[in-house]
């Protein structure tokens, strides 16, 4: 049988072979990780180019197992990596992986980190991240990332074994019901007992994982299905289709909505484009811009939406929300339209919605329908894929002459000078010649000339690379925005690097977030993913500090948080590390870093008490922004 | 210290300040019936009840069962909220793959409801014969005498059973069980039909 990349197979009854064949006939094991330059790096090589492109598949003297199917079937989705760590029940699986060297199988050191691998992986690549555990705490720990992806709608397929079926219900050793705890936070899961069963359902999760608005399937596979021998054939995509009658994603926009909001558009004095998650998942940048440029209107992104537009770009205004700039909150609560694509209106992005955007109509286009109406009430509803709603919408805007707009844009310039001339931030040393963090992220974004995939953890350091870094290519941010998961930047930019080899991959995490996943320090050392990680230590928990400072009148309780020698730690993992505690050291820890070839890391030791400002206090709306705080610098 | 909120002053093309925007799903409830058609694969009743239990929504009552079609189980949901709360439930539902087709047909006056109650209700010598009467007015049956009991049966609407219910609540109810509400709507326009689905591959 031949398999090519994904592709339907053919028949795979040509992988069957004589029942005789034992341990003995199989081909020698390849390590996945082998030493660069080594022999068994070519041999790695050279199967995988044999695999993918010409060379015939390798005759596996053994019969197949739900173990190879599985394995086939990821290989047909396109799959070229695997997150994963090994358990009792997924034994099987580890014992045929050698057999299909074209699946990179990265081992990482908890599968929490494999989670949020796959996630980096698919969110740097648009393709399907692929993760896998074993049964009980093995699944267990992946449900964290899982919810990650589910909360950001990343497509990913998350694997588990469980224990044999007779053994189910009975409280077996490692043992958990975990489709049971997946079941509310996947798009969809699965139990599979039957290794007949396998191709048909890796096929389907993965069409659903990537179909319509993406998100996580989960499928969970019992030891037995994995031992057992089977002929069952991989499925067409036709047949995946028509296994699945109840979804049916809406991709058009109707004519009708398009039609309405062209003309909200035509009639607007104060337009403004929310972009968000929606545009980069649908690949609709180009799309966006045209559209912006027809009707001339400004475009504010969320968290997730970072990246829809070139930050330099004449009409890209800015981000948005609670930790937003203050010019694009102001443009939000006095614009009279609004066209929200691929946004959810989430209450960071809000505030309080009765107090939202006041005199704004809204135009909503989603490609998930039960978005439109959730938090916001909605003049025009357009469910349907942004890239098809931005080329509707462009086709039937007309051309708005830029002079048309001066007033508006004027005022916009206006209050866009004003606030990012604040001198709250961008101002290199902060308080007593302490580091600013913002400059860091600011000089990583210069020193990367804004190409690099920048992976954020979660708390300030997430706040300051969304505010300071400049992106402006699709795709180079990446962020837990929905769930807000510490300790995702690390393991994320490692399945970032492998995604998009060609960007070179930074994650930002604070000391806290850093300290939850860092052991995956060593799956970089080892499987030599070149992450350069920025450390941005303030020796606190910051935004929790931020708010004990703010809110909580000052009544600081378990901030502050003590961390090792990270130089140390670094070293200890063998990755080459560098410490900055000024401004002027910044610039040259940042060259350093560049120039290993392979992980490296920075210490920045940065102000320890610097506020990310302005913010609005959670419950409050877009124009009860806190906007200084202490004494001025 | 103090915080320094700034309050953003309207455009002056607004003279007065402009309404609060409302809180979708904040008006006021109704009572609403969700016919819901999912095919019948392992957990669907558990997708089902954890979406509704995970989006805050509180079911009144459900009914299941099988349709005449192979593979399609029906499911029937009463619930209150208002009518942009009810739309946003079946748009959730809709996003479970195992569900075909939901609609809510509490606003309409086309369709037959109906619910079964099981009451066992105490009953003397003395009494029985007036028990009897009051449930066959309800057009109800007694199904099983008992010395010092009866189980009395009937079908009817929700309200109905709620009236037939506190009538007997007079006698002393021992046991009490309702299916909860299955609905069909009137003429021959068919929820099982509309589906654009064949059945099972073969
Ligand atoms: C797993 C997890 N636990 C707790 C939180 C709550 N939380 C949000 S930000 C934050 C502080 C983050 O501290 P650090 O990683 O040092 O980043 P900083 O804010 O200092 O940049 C915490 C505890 C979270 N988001 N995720
Ligand atoms: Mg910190």
């Amino acid at each position: 049988m031949t398999i090519t990349k994904g592709e339907p197979a053919a028949a795979p009854g040509a992988v069957q072979t004589a029942p005789d064949a034992t341990a003995a006939t199989r081909p020698e094991r390849r390590s996945h990780v082998p030493a660069d330059g080594s022999a068994s790096a070519a041999a790695v090589e050279q199967a995988r180019r044999e695999m993918l492109h010409e060379g015939p598949r390798q005759r596996i003297k053994r019969t197949r197992i739900g173990a190879d199917a599985l394995m086939e079937a990821l290989m047909l989705q396109g799959a070229d990596t695997l997150f994963s760590y090994p358990g009792g029940v997924i034994l099987p699986i580890y014992d045929i992986l050698g057999d299909y060297p074209e699946i990179r199988h990265v081992l990482v050191r908890h599968e929490q980190g494999g989670g949020h691998a796959a996630d980096g992986y698919a969110r740097a690549s648009g393709k399907v991240g692929v993760c896998m555990g074993t049964s009980g705490p093995g699944a267990t720990n992946l449900v964290t990332a899982i919810g990650t992806a589910q909360l950001d709608s990343v497509p990913m397929v998350a694997l588990t074994g469980n224990v044999p079926a007779a053994l189910i219900g009975k409280d077996a050793f490692q043992e958990i019901d975990i489709t049971g705890i997946t079941l509310p936070m996947t798009k969809h899961n699965y139990l599979v007992r039957d290794a007949d069963e396998i191709p048909r359902v890796v096929a389907e999760a993965f069409y659903l994982a990537k179909t319509g608005r993406p998100g996580p399937v989960h499928v969970d596979f019992t030891k037995d299905a994995l031992q057992q021998e089977t002929a069952a054939e991989h499925p067409t995509l036709e047949e995946v289709i028509a296994g699945l009658p109840g979804f049916r994603p809406t991709v058009e926009g109707h004519p009708k909505q398009l039609k309405m909001a062209a003309r909200e558009i035509e009639q607007a004095k104060r337009p403004l484009i929310l972009a968000g998650h929606g545009v980069l998942i649908a690949e609709a940048w180009d799309e966006l811009q045209a559209f912006a440029e027809k009707t001339q209107i400004p475009v504010a992104w969320t968290l997730l939406g970072i990246g829809a537009i070139d930050e330099t770009h004449p009409l890209a205004y800015g981000y948005m929300g609670m930790h937003g700039w203050k010019h694009v909150n102001r443009a939000i609560q006095s614009a009279d339209l609004l066209i929200a694509i691929g946004m959810r209106f989430d209450d960071r992005v809000t505030g309080s919605v009765r107090t939202y955007a006041p005199y704004a109509r809204i135009i909503h286009a989603d490609v998930d329908p039960a978005e439109i109406g959730k938090n916001v009430a909605v003049e025009v509803p357009i469910v349907g894929d942004a890239k098809r709603v931005l080329e509707g919408l462009a086709r039937l805007a007309h051309e708005v002459d830029p002079a048309t707009r001066q007033p508006y844009f004027e005022q916009l310039a206006e209050w866009r000078r004003e606030s990012e001339g604040s001198s709250w931030h961008g101002s290199g040393a902060w308080r007593d010649g302490l580091l600013s963090a913002d400059y860091v992220i600011g000089r990583i974004g210069e020193l990367t000339s804004h190409q690099a995939t920048m992976v954020a953890d979660v708390g300030q350091n997430q706040m300051w690379v969304a505010r300071y870094a400049g992106f402006r290519r699709p795709n180079s941010h990446v962020s837990s925005g929905g769930l807000g998961t510490m300790g995702f930047a690390l393991p994320a930019a490692m399945g970032a690097a492998l995604g998009n080899p060609e960007a070179e991959t930074w994650a930002i995490a604070g000391d806290g977030g850093f300290q939850m996943t860092s052991q995956e320090l060593m799956t970089l050392a080892v499987d030599r993913i070149p992450v350069k990680i920025a450390l941005l230590d303030n020796k606190k928990l910051g935004m929790i500090r931020q708010w004990q400072e703010i809110i909580y009148a000052g009544n600081y309780h378990s901030s502050h948080l003590p961390g090792p020698d990270f130089l140390k730690l670094a070293e200890a993992y063998g990755i080459p590390a560098f410490k900055a505690t000024t401004t002027d050291e910044v610039d040259a820890t940042i060259r350093a870093a560049q120039a290993v070839d392979g992980p490296a890391l920075i210490w920045f030791e940065i102000a320890e008490e610097q506020n990310v400002l302005p913010m609005m206090p959670a419950g409050k709306g877009l124009s009860d922004l806190i906007e200084t705080w202490g004494p001025e610098e | 210290m103090t915080a320094d909120p700034s309050t953003e002053p309207a455009p002056a093309a607004h003279a007065a300040p402009p309404p609060a925007r409302d809180l979708p799903g904040s008006g006021e409830g109704q009572r609403h019936v969700l016919v819901v058609l999912v095919l019948d694969r392992p957990g669907v009743l558990n997708r089902v009840a954890s979406l509704m239990r995970a989006r805050n929504f509180n079911i009144d009552s459900l009914a299941v069962s099988r349709t005449d079609r192979e593979q399609v189980s029906r499911m029937t949901i009463t619930l209150h909220g208002d009518a942009v709360r009810v739309e946003q439930a079946a748009k959730q539902l809709y996003k479970l793959v195992d569900v075909l087709k939901v609609q809510d047909v509490g606003a309409t006056d086309q369709v037959v409801e109906h619910e079964l109650v099981f009451v066992k209700v105490r009953a003397t010598d003395q009494n029985r014969a007036e028990i009897i009467k009051v449930v066959e007015l309800y057009k109800g049956r007694v199904v099983d005498i008992a010395p010092e009991s009866v189980i009395v049966e009937a079908t009817g609407t929700e309200s109905e059973i709620d009236a037939l219910v506190a009538l007997l609540r007079a006698y002393g109810i021992k046991e009490l069980v309702r299916t909860g509400a299955v609905v069909m709507l009137r003429g021959a326009g068919s929820i099982e039909e509309a589906l654009k689905w064949e059945g099972p591959a073969r």
